[in-house]
């Protein structure tokens, strides 16, 4: 039997029974791969010798010891490629490991390979890769989600046991919800970015990618925590994040923002999603209306603070130390020029020509200051908000998963399907994305619940308990 | 008509760290081309800045030894330009909110040029005010090989300074002192041993001329990169001559950025592309900012030493030493330090001063391997100098020995048989033996050639092998000639 399509608990039991060894587990995961990735193309690069080498002397006495975990292409692994899915990194050899790749190798995990996400994961569709697209596998017409859509297909697909994403402005949930996974954004700081490319300093944060919310819990608790080589990294201890799992939610004040259920929604997911709402109610939790006044302005207040960091961010990429530089240039300025126009792609040229625009001499205070102080505004209505609950559930997408190349030319159509998770990494906070029914054609709806700051105990809690009360995550595509 | 020069300057200079700004890589100067390289301080995909929290504290003790405001809110921000030299293409700096605003700087006499120390500008004691002081990233090195360009990164990521001052210099002369005595200070404060041959200082001016006695400024030009402080001077000196020919003449200076040719003695401007940024300035969202109040003001605090011209002051007044004496054992605390030591151990300091400034620092100098004599030594050789118990010219010798071998002044001189006679018997029967033996010289003295007395007095030296007090002999010559 396959064991790809187990959940990091289920192996955990297994491979501590020895029912299991872990070199059988990389083999069952390498053959769902080759049958299945040729459709849906979630990896970009395989290190099959690598995995099995490390199965071999996997210590299983490790909390993810013997688990292959899949990794976005945008985390440094030591004596691999880390692309970000763009031209221009290519031939780069990252030389070191990102904190959460060194935490998830003494934790014990196996690096199986690395995912397809959009270029510098600016995007939400995954079609922004230089290394080509990536196909939901619900529905391969249609787009995985982006920008870590590669993690979250490998996921839905069972060729991940799990997989590690980014989110900037929904990255990990929005995936999460076209491919019918689970997704987390933990808190800004609570995950250190050393070695996860930067897009936007300020807004990135590393998560999960699972098939349950346990696994969500399990794997963030090998990833968090303080680190000295990030700033911006919380101090504080990580706590253990599967604590209350398990704990119902009687009592529990859940917040519903009136400003997340308007025009423009798909009724099919408003539909899922109110349904799923009654069902928590039904569980016990209490319903309350909210409001966060300043929604409207989120998308435009994202646009300016993420590409604005991204100008400064990306400038580093100029042919001159590593990755590849354009040939035959005359001088300085045509190296710079033409290895940039080469190597990025039209989304990322983009969003620094906007980013640069929006720090400009004459322009800054218009655009990103007055960003900033949106950005305030809306931390401040989460603020308010939450001393009325506990959480907040929302839709995570406006929408289900889109065809391949239906926005692609439509920039702000593709902006605003971030519209509901945008505010999460604006305000700091920490969100979930978990399965909370299909549409009739058969395609995963999303539900995401936000908490405060360091309060991912509380929204994991919450997910289990549906996700334990429902069985959307026990259904599989059928990938024909 | 007269022209006066308004001048303001942008001092770097390199701090003494152990570590680079924002990574654990030595700063290190003069090590194998990018041997001092780590994701972070080559801007690799995923590495982040941390700061060095030395080189914060030693940029808000030079804000406190120079009389600035330590604010309590300090940031970074990020300074876009793309440069082959810098790994992000942008440089991690302060914008608005520096490590520190204000203070001042007062310019003394001997911080002026020898050559101008005794001009009416030297003598004014002159403050001039700081507009900030702030932290930054430096930049790698390009090396122009012959095929190629080359660049190390070395230098990549190491902390610098930057002292900006209000334009208020008027004179070469008085940037000059400015930098003079900033490099003292802050090798008081061992934040930085200033080295120009390391490229430790390096400094932009702004100049620009006006009608002297109008308020309203010219148009200024700035000349980058400076990287000594004779080059400040004579650059200086170059642009405000040009300027004021060329306002006089009726022209008109257009702002400018311009290099300094020092070999060919003038500025030359560079290319436009390399004047006209948009710096694009924004808080690095990668670092914390920076709450100085507490901890890192605390230690900054604990470290001001006493500074050059309080510690010229108090050595003159408690030692009795003429101001020069202290300004010359106070350009260095290790010098003053040994100074004090000695003359702790000395019945006279003044002595002590002059043993060190007249004959220690020469000797010292003149050796080709690094000496020093311990300071107790010093002063007892002061002491044996002052009592006249050697000659100053015995006192030199003993000196020359104790620098070989240090061992108790004393007992050298008496190993070498260096001792002064004082003693009145013993000096008196010499000077019997000068009379009677120079008739002729006792004649010439009687007579009125006061100086007939210096052959009496050679013969007693050559009697007594150079060891007879000088003084001494004369005093009791003179008796003895008078007698009738
Ligand atoms: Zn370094």
């Amino acid at each position: 039997m396959s064991f790809a399509f187990s959940t990091i608990r289920e192996l955990r039991k297994q491979l501590l029974a020895k029912e299991v060894h872990p070199t059988e587990l990389i083999e069952s995961l390498l053959d769902q791969i080759s049958s299945v990735d040729p459709k849906v193309k979630a990896y970009i690069h395989l290190h099959p010798e690598r995995a099995l080498e490390a199965a071999k002397k996997a210590d299983i006495s490790l909390p993810l010891g013997g688990v292959p975990i899949a990794v976005k292409d945008l985390i440094s692994v030591r004596g691999e490629p880390c692309t970000c899915a763009s031209r221009i990194l290519e031939g780069y050899i990252a030389p070191y490991d990102a904190t959460v790749i060194e935490r998830l190798r003494s934790a014990g995990a196996i690096l199986l390979g690395r995912t397809n996400m959009d270029e510098f994961a600016m995007g939400s569709s995954t079609e922004n890769s230089a290394w080509g697209m990536t196909h939901n596998p619900w529905d391969l017409s249609r787009v995985p989600g982006g920008s870590s859509g590669g993690s979250a297909a490998a996921v839905a697909a069972h060729e991940a046991i799990a997989a590690l994403g980014s989110d900037t402005g929904g990255s990990i949930r929005q995936p999460a919800a076209f491919c019918g996974c689970v997704g987390l954004k933990p808190t800004y700081g609570r995950v250190s970015r050393y070695g996860l490319t930067a897009f936007a300093s300020s807004l990135d944060q590393i998560g999960p990618l699972t098939k349950t919310v346990a696994d969500a819990a399990l794997l963030l608790e090998s990833i968090a925590g303080a680190d000295p080589r990030d700033n911006t990294c919380d101090p504080e201890p990580a706590p253990s994040f599967s604590a209350k799992l398990g704990e119902e939610i009687r009592g529990m004040t859940l917040g519903i923002p009136k400003e997340y259920f308007v025009s423009g929604i798909d009724p099919e997911v408003e539909a899922a999603t109110k349904q799923a709402i009654s069902h928590l109610e039904g569980l016990g939790a209490t319903l309350r209306e909210i409001s966060l006044p300043h929604t409207a302005y989120s998308v435009a207040s994202y646009y300016l603070v993420a590409t604005a960091e991204a100008s400064a961010n990306l400038a580093r990429f100029d042919g001159m130390r590593y990755g590849r530089r354009a040939k035959d240039c005359d001088d300085l300025l045509e190296t710079y020029g033409r290895t940039r126009e080469e190597g990025f792609g039209r989304e990322v040229k983009r969003r620094i020509l906007l980013g640069t625009y929006a720090l400009s001499c004459g322009y800054y205070d218009a655009y990103y200051l007055r960003a900033q102080k949106v950005r305030m505004r809306i931390r401040q209505d989460f603020l308010a908000a939450f001393r009325h609950c506990q959480a907040i559930v929302t839709p995570t997408s406006p929408t289900p998963a889109f065809r391949l190349g239906e926005r692609a030319e439509d920039p702000l159509q593709m902006y605003l399907a971030d519209i509901f998770t945008i505010a999460v990494n604006l305000a700091g906070l920490c969100a979930i994305s978990l399965p909370c029914g299909f549409t009739q054609s058969g395609l995963p709806i999303g539900l995401q619940i936000i908490g405060p700051m360091r309060q991912e105990e509380t929204i994991l809690q919450v997910g289990h308990a549906y996700e334990q009360s429902t069985d959307w995550h026990t259904l599989r595509p059928s990938l024909s | 008509m007269t022209y006066e020069a308004v001048i303001g300057l942008e001092v770097h200079v390199q701090l003494k760290t152990e570590t680079k700004l924002f990574c654990g890589c030595r700063n290190e100067f003069g090590a194998e081309p990018n041997s001092h390289l780590c994701p972070v301080c080559l801007g690799l995909p995923g590495a982040l800045p941390v700061p060095n929290e030395e080189a914060v504290i030693q940029t808000i003790l030079t804000g406190l030894m120079l009389g600035s405001t330590i604010p309590p809110r300090a940031k970074f921000d990020r300074k876009n330009y793309f440069y082959p030299d810098m790994p992000k293409n942008y440089q991690i700096s302060q914008y608005d909110q520096p490590l520190c605003l204000g203070g001042g700087v007062t310019l003394p006499v001997l911080s002026f040029p020898k050559d101008a120390q005794k001009e009416a500008q030297a003598l004014a004691n002159k403050k001039v005010r700081l507009v900030r002081i702030h932290l930054e990233e430096d930049v790698g090195k390009s090396f122009h090989l012959e095929s190629c360009s080359g660049i190390d990164f070395n230098r990549a990521g190491t902390p610098l300074m930057e002292i900006v001052t209000e334009a208020d210099l008027t004179t070469p002369e008085e940037a000059f002192a400015l930098l003079t005595t900033l490099r003292e200070i802050l090798r008081y404060g061992k934040v930085s041993d200033v080295d120009m041959e390391k490229g430790q200082l390096r400094c932009d001016v702004n100049i620009s001329v006006r009608l002297a006695g109008t308020e309203a400024f010219g148009t200024k030009r700035e000349i980058k990169n400076l990287n000594s402080i004779s080059a400040v001077r004579r650059s200086l000196k170059h642009e405000i001559q040009s300027q004021i020919e060329l306002v006089s003449s009726g022209g008109a200076v257009v702002q400018q950025t311009l290099r300094w040719d020092d070999a060919r003695g003038e500025t030359i401007p560079m290319r436009t592309k390399e004047q006209a940024h948009d710096y694009r300035y924004f808080p690095d969202p990668d670092l914390l900012p920076i709450y100085t109040e507490g901890r890192l003001r605390e230690e900054a605090a604990r470290r001001v030493p006493e500074l050059p011209e309080e510690k010229k002051s108090r050595l003159a007044e408690t030692y009795g030493l003429s101001e020069y004496q202290a300004s010359v054992l106070a350009s260095g605390p290790p010098l003053a330090d040994y100074f004090e030591q000695a003359a702790r151990s000395s019945r006279n300091p003044v002595a002590v001063a002059n043993l060190t400034l007249n004959d220690y620092l020469a000797l010292r100098q003149d050796s080709p391997e690094p000496v020093s004599v311990p300071p107790e030594y010093l002063g007892e050789l002061a002491d044996l100098v002052s009592d006249g118990r050697l000659n100053s010219r015995q006192g030199r010798e003993v000196l020359a020995i104790l620098i070989q071998t240090p061992r108790p002044p004393k007992e050298i001189a008496r190993e070498r048989g260096l001792a002064q006679i004082s003693d009145t018997q013993a000096l008196e029967a010499f000077c019997r033996e000068a009379i009677s033996a120079s008739p002729k010289s006792v004649a010439d003295y009687k007579a009125g050639k006061a100086a007939a007395i210096n052959a009496l007095k050679g013969f007693v030296m050559k009697k007594t092998r150079g060891q007879a007090n000088p003084q001494r002999i004369h005093e009791l010559l003179e008796l003895l000639l008078r007698e009738p």
